[in-house]
């Protein structure tokens, strides 16, 4: 076999000059690694835009809602509604040393912001400054609620990115104005741009932060709280510390500790395992998909190609009765398959990544941040595979190529 | 003797068994100017084949240039073929996507001659032919006689010693059928290759040296 430029020029020719056949061949290889890319990325993209709802929510959390009770205790009928206290998060802490962060949130709905002209409806959650380790704020201007800010209840606030957007038009820095909600004025000390979904009590994105402190007094009930969060230490999972939040609560609160539905527990581990599980399985019908398309492709190649030998039987035969060896024949089935199959796919490639970018385009034109590009390893193992199925799909018919007989080309056609 | 069979036998296993070949005893000298004669069935273009080791024979001996071919490799096959033996087909068998020029270098590029050179060569046998201007037109813009052309420019261009010849004018008009010959008689007398025509027509076997009758699988004169 030779394999200098007169041979690949030999095959070029071959291949250029029978343009129809050659597309029609290359179609199902350029069809599949399209399909093949094009689910990948999109996949990869989806994967992204659904990780981008728990961007910055704690994957180790836990979050105690208070219901009402299930069984009679102590005298107590069931049915009876409780409220956490502002101090039970000390008595978490003290007694789960499994807990890392304990924080409560106590939160408004449907409050009026306004500034200048311009309104909108919010939702106010007291925060103290810890909350940050639930829900990591993306400080776009200044900083977020402080100790101090808790221990002198002052009226400051940070607020949303939609908060900022339709209130501040002109993009300015709002830090130090002065933003009315409800009846009251607070102070603005910082822009959170975080645009994860998954919240509690509703997106951070139309949402004033304030001291929790202030909320308390706000809220007139005394020193409870609307909700518990804290977060599980390294090497804990959030399951194993459920049973002795549990112990903590009922024993502080009146009821029965077997009274699973008098305390909701949310534990975003389980949610996160969930959706990573979920994750993988579209990972797997991609691939499954793709795949299996690209193998239909190389079958169609090898098919094509099967034909094609027959039809070209006296190309062939001639080849051989003027001094082509059986060697020769096989090589150049073969580099005419791997060649067909490597610029169809190479075609697959670009146009799969042309339409993945223009996906990106168009979702960037809604304000999403999209991501689906495929990478550049992913690439070149595609070519490499597309080399290998190339030659398989070459094989067969190679084979019966080099069966023909010269004389086969004497026959009249 | 440049070409020498003793009792070649062939017989063929499709379904019924046909012994083709009966016997075949002949030897064709350097420079000869053979025909080979016979109606169809006659076994003449199994002997052609087997002369141009297109196909094998079963009993016998032949020689080429003293040198037994039998059981020859596909790559010492090959080699004759692309060496020792040009072939002119009564359908011309060119290939259809290539053009005339390169058609003809086609024996060269499996001998491994550089693209230029063997460009260079194709052009000097397609003038010799007379029709070098047509090197770039595809066969099929071709008529039968230039087709012919230069099919036997690819068949002289790696310099055969031998030019097998099946039903070469079979396709073409009488005039043409004429200018053919004129031509290949002209390749024997100047060039001293040795030709060997297998045709059923008189007239073409009427311009040869030498005529044999093939009848029934064995040689009727010769």
């Amino acid at each position: 076999m030779k394999f200098d430029l007169d041979s690949y020029r030999e095959i070029a020719d071959a291949l250029v000059r029978n343009k129809s056949r050659s597309l029609l061949t290359g179609f199902g290889i350029f069809w599949g690694l399209f399909m093949l890319l094009f689910l990948l990325g999109g996949g990869k993209g989806v994967k992204k835009m659904l990780s981008d709802t728990f961007e910055g929510f704690a994957s180790n959390a836990v979050i105690l809602v208070s219901r009402n009770t299930s069984l009679p205790y102590k005298g107590y009928k069931e049915g009876r509604y409780w409220d956490p206290k502002y101090s039970d998060l000390d008595r978490l802490r003290t007694l789960v040393p499994e807990l890392d962060v304990v924080t409560g949130q106590i939160a408004f709905y449907n409050w009026k912001a306004v500034r200048n002209t311009n309104s909108m409806s919010v939702r106010v959650k007291g925060l103290s400054p810890e909350y940050s380790a639930i829900e990591t704020p993306k400080m776009k201007y200044g900083r977020f609620i402080n100790e101090v800010d808790v221990l002198n209840k002052r009226k400051v606030c940070v607020i949303g990115k939609e908060i900022y957007r339709n209130l501040f038009p002109e993009g300015e820095d709002p830090c130090g104005s002065f933003l009315q909600v409800g009846s009251l004025y607070f102070q603005i000390v910082g822009v959170d741009f975080s645009s994860g979904s998954l919240s509690i009590n509703g997106n951070a994105t139309n949402t004033v932060s304030i001291p929790i402190s202030l909320a308390q007094q706000l809220k007139r009930s005394g020193n409870v709280v609307d909700l518990i969060c804290a977060t599980v230490r390294n090497g804990y999972s959030a399951k194993s510390v459920e049973p002795s939040i549990r112990q903590v609560m009922a024993r502080q609160h009146n009821y029965d500790a077997e009274d699973e539905s008098a305390l909701l527990i949310l534990n975003t581990q389980e949610i996160f395992t969930l959706v990573d599980s979920l994750f993988k399985g579209v990972d797997f019908i991609i691939w499954l998909i793709g795949l299996g398309t690209l193998l239909a492709g190389a079958i169609g190649v090898s098919n094509i190609m099967m034909v094609t030998v027959k039809e070209r039987t006296t190309e062939i035969g001639i080849r051989r009765a003027i001094g082509a060896t059986p060697g020769e024949i096989l090589s150049q089935i073969i580099t005419e398959s791997v060649a067909l199959t490597v610029i169809a796919g190479s075609f697959g490639i670009v146009f799969s990544v042309l339409l993945l970018n223009l996906t990106e385009v168009i979702l960037s034109w809604n304000g999403e941040v999209a991501s689906f590009q495929i990478s550049f390893w992913t690439a070149v193992l595609a070519l490499a595979l597309l080399a290998l199925l190339g030659i398989i799909a070459g094989l067969a018919p190679a084979f019966r190529a080099m069966h023909i007989k010269p004389v086969d080309a004497m026959r009249d056609e | 003797m440049l070409l020498e069979l003793h009792d070649i036998n062939k017989t063929y296993f499709s379904g019924q068994p046909l012994h083709v070949l009966k016997g075949i005893n002949l030897s064709i000298d350097t420079g000869e100017f053979v025909s080979i004669m016979g109606s169809s069935g006659s076994g003449k273009s199994t002997l052609l084949n087997i002369l141009g080791i297109l196909d094998n024979y079963d009993t016998g001996e032949y020689y080429i240039d003293g040198k037994l071919i039998k059981n020859l490799s596909e790559r010492q096959a090959a080699d004759y073929r692309n060496r020792t033996i040009g072939f002119i087909f009564q359908s011309f068998n060119l290939i259809g996507f290539k053009t005339a020029v390169e058609n003809v270098e086609l024996p060269l590029f499996y001998q491994g001659v550089p693209r230029k050179k063997r460009h260079e060569l194709a052009l000097e046998y397609l003038d010799k032919m007379g029709i070098r201007d047509w090197a770039q037109h595809y066969p099929n813009e071709m008529s039968g006689g230039q087709k012919q052309r230069v099919a036997i420019a690819r068949a002289l261009i790696t310099h055969p010693r031998i030019i097998l010849a099946d039903e070469p004018t079979g396709a073409l008009d009488s005039k043409t059928s004429n200018e053919v010959m004129e031509l290949l008689k002209e390749l024997n007398r100047e060039e001293k290759v040795t030709m060997i025509i297998v045709t059923h027509d008189p007239k073409v076997a009427e311009q040869t040296d030498r005529k044999i009758h093939i009848s029934d699988g064995i040689i009727a004169n010769g």
